[in-house]
């Protein structure tokens, strides 16, 4: 059973911060199709289209045939432990810092064996279910899961290493007026998280929920208002030193295509929506990436919410699409910049939600509790690339398969 | 012929006459007039670092600040309102500089703006001044002092989910000041106008009816109550900006100094 974590001690101020350090990071080009499965909590292996084989590792040939027609496709999960061992030495300094480690061999039902991170839970015999997850230096690495949940699963080492789960973590959450914030408090507190930082800007506009969210316990509110510098680099000062995860709730969306809107309003979008976002980031994520070693309560992500349309405008609100094109282009920017710290940044990508400025717009729209709960699952489960909702999923797979071919359906008309 | 500005040289420099700071500092959080959503909205006072002493300009630190021109401490210029769109040299690049310094009246309406958050200006009340205080001189600036620029924070605009809440005149109370042909009229809150300025006929009198009438408009005032009900110079130079409609600006007042019996030198 997986020892309950219990919330970190108060830290020693006479002993040196651990320094981050990675996993090992040399891969091969066809590995990375592993990091694109486990950014999106798929489990895809390599299928040769000439014979079948489902091989592991990734090669750039089939192992069977030599042919190089191979495909990537979602892949059964279950598998047996054939072996295992629990390495108690190792040269690798990302290792040294975390030992035990447990490791083992699974034969997949797939076909392949491989050799795994094992979780605590799941030993030498055990069927277990594969899942893919992404690690410290952005690698698609396999942990073998028991098949069934077991209590506090979520706590072992290994399987906390992989992910960005809030228990016992610091949230701040940017902007009190999203919709999403109010749920997403409670799903934050539900998964464990130990404080949350809500930010609020204006308050001398009246309007939010202030009372009802300071009077929360474990939550505070805090000035904050992502398009004014100050205002964040203020923030910063106080609480960058333990903000473990931030969330970026703050937006502006204005409906409007480009020909028919004023460029103030499109200002106003990138303002908050591209500029708040890196101004956010210098702000916190210079303390945040030296964090991402520091015990139970290291710095592990940084999120955005984002609309589906960063991927391809939506014409019906033209300023406010490429207002996220841009926030998503910031965003890899980001994760190059963090990769040396294992700090994570997550997309959360979202169809229309369910707000007054969607309000004359068709269902299916996201509602606020279902964004928050995609968003604790990214953390939960340490995705980077989350689609939430139907026409997001919808959006994604047709952007995928041409995004010319959808460019023009989204242009409408005959 | 003596040079007149002599003496109030001297006035300055003995301190027999002392400069006011009417202005609140641009800050980015000083509460802005808030609109509907779906309409087009103020911008908040922005400063952002250009170099600071660094590898951005090793010797010097500068911002780039940006801004409506009706954030803060701010000039209305006729053309700001629909009603003024006509009226000759309404921007504030084209308004006669003699404009900009001029002699300045007070109504005290504290009490009344403590006891109620919609309290009006109205002819009464210009009435009852003028019994006190004499006639308003033509041409002069007329400032409404509430005391609401010592309101912090939300209590400022006072919003309330019918709209804001905060003191100011009433249509007949700008028509009567128009009859006496002021120069301008000012307020210590977000707007000349009342928070509730919207449901007068016609809506937003003060900016409606001044602005029509080529007046001019100060709001965001603050330390009017360091400014006596006559006798006082006020200087309110706009930026020269091409067609503004308004602009941010430092605005101060001479003020005759009380002497040591409380009379005025």
């Amino acid at each position: 059973m997986t020892e309950k974590l219990l919330p970190p001690q108060k830290k020693n101020p006479q002993l040196r911060q651990m320094v981050p350090t990675l996993p090992p990071q040399m891969r091969s080009r066809a590995a990375l199709g592993l990091t694109s499965a486990a950014a999106r909590g798929v489990f895809s292996l390599q299928h040769c289209e000439a014979c079948g084989t489902v091989q592991y590792p990734p090669r750039d040939a089939c192992c069977t045939c030599l042919s190089v027609d191979l495909a990537w496709r979602e892949t059964a999960r279950d598998g047996t432990v054939i072996a295992e061992t629990r390495i108690h030495a190792s040269p690798d300094p990302y290792y040294r810092e975390r030992l035990p480690w447990r490791s083992g061999l699974v034969r997949l039902a797939a076909g392949p064996t491989v050799l795994c991170h094992l979780h605590g839970d799941v030993g030498r015999g055990d069927t277990i279910r594969m899942d893919l997850k992404l690690d410290k230096a952005g690698q698609g690495v396999m942990i073998a899961l028991p098949q069934e949940r077991s209590p506090d699963m979520e706590d072992d080492p290994q399987l906390r290493e992989l992910t960005a789960h809030p228990k016992h973590r610091r949230v701040l959450i940017t902007d009190i007026r999203s919709p999403a914030t109010g749920p997403l408090i409670e799903a934050l507190l539900k998964a464990g998280a130990s404080h949350i930082f809500v930010g609020e800007s204006e308050s001398w506009r009246r309007g939010s929920d202030h009372a009802a969210i300071a009077a929360l316990e474990r939550v505070s509110v805090m000035p904050l208002d992502v398009s004014d510098p100050s205002s964040v680099k203020k923030l910063a000062a106080e609480i960058g030193g333990k903000t473990d995860i931030l969330i970026n709730t703050a937006r502006h969306v204005r409906p409007g295509g480009v020909l028919g809107s004023d460029t103030v309003f499109a200002r106003e979008e990138f303002e908050i929506n591209a500029l708040g976002l890196m101004r956010l980031a210098q702000a916190f994520g210079p303390g945040m990436a030296s964090r991402t070693a520091d015990g139970v309560n290291s710095a592990v992500a940084f999120v955005n919410l984002l609309s589906v349309h960063a991927l391809s405008a939506d014409p019906q609100y033209g300023a406010f699409s490429a207002s996220q094109a841009a926030a998503l282009s910031i965003s890899q920017t980001l994760r190059a910049e963090f990769r040396a710290s294992g700090l994570r940044v997550i997309n959360v990508f979202a169809g229309p939600t369910d707000d007054e400025w969607h309000q004359p717009l068709p269902p299916p729209k996201v509602a606020p509790k279902v964004l928050s709960k995609s968003i604790v699952e990214a953390l939960c489960e340490g995705l980077e690339d989350v689609y939430c909702g139907d026409v997001a999923k919808d959006l994604e797979e047709r952007w995928r398969r041409d995004p010319k071919v959808l460019e023009r359906e989204l242009a409408g008309g005959a | 012929m003596s040079n007149p500005l002599e003496g109030l040289a001297a006035a300055l420099a003995d301190g027999s006459v002392e400069i006011v700071d009417l202005t609140h500092t641009l800050d980015p959080d000083f509460p802005v007039i808030v609109l509907p959503p779906e309409f087009g909205q103020c911008a908040r006072f922005r400063m952002e670092e250009v170099s600071a002493y660094d590898g951005r300009g090793p010797a010097w630190k500068w911002h780039n600040i940006s801004m409506n021109e009706h954030t803060g401490t701010h000039f209305d210029a006729p053309i700001h309102w629909v009603s003024g769109r006509d009226v000759a040299n309404g921007a504030v690049d084209e308004i006669d500089p003699s404009v900009f310094v001029g002699p300045v009246v007070v109504i005290d309406c504290s009490e009344g703006a403590a006891r109620n958050d919609d309290f009006e200006l109205t002819p009464e009340i210009i009435d009852a001044w003028e019994a006190e205080h004499g006639p308003i001189p033509a041409d002069s600036w007329v400032l409404m002092r509430t005391d609401w620029s010592k309101r912090r924070g939300a209590e400022y605009l006072n919003m309330a989910d019918d709209g804001p809440h905060s003191p100011g005149p009433t249509p007949a109370a700008i028509e009567a000041l128009l009859a006496r042909d002021i120069r301008g009229f000012g307020t210590e809150t977000v707007g000349t106008d009342a928070g509730q300025g919207s449901h007068y006929s016609p809506p937003y009198p003060a900016h409606y009816l001044l602005h029509g009438a080529g007046k001019y408009g100060l709001q965001c005032l603050s330390n009017l109550d360091r400014l006596p009900p006559t006798g006082a110079m006020l200087i309110a130079p706009p930026l020269k900006i091409k067609g503004g409609t308004g602009s941010p600006l430092r605005v101060l007042a001479l003020v005759p100094v009380r002497t040591g019996s409380g009379e005025r030198a």
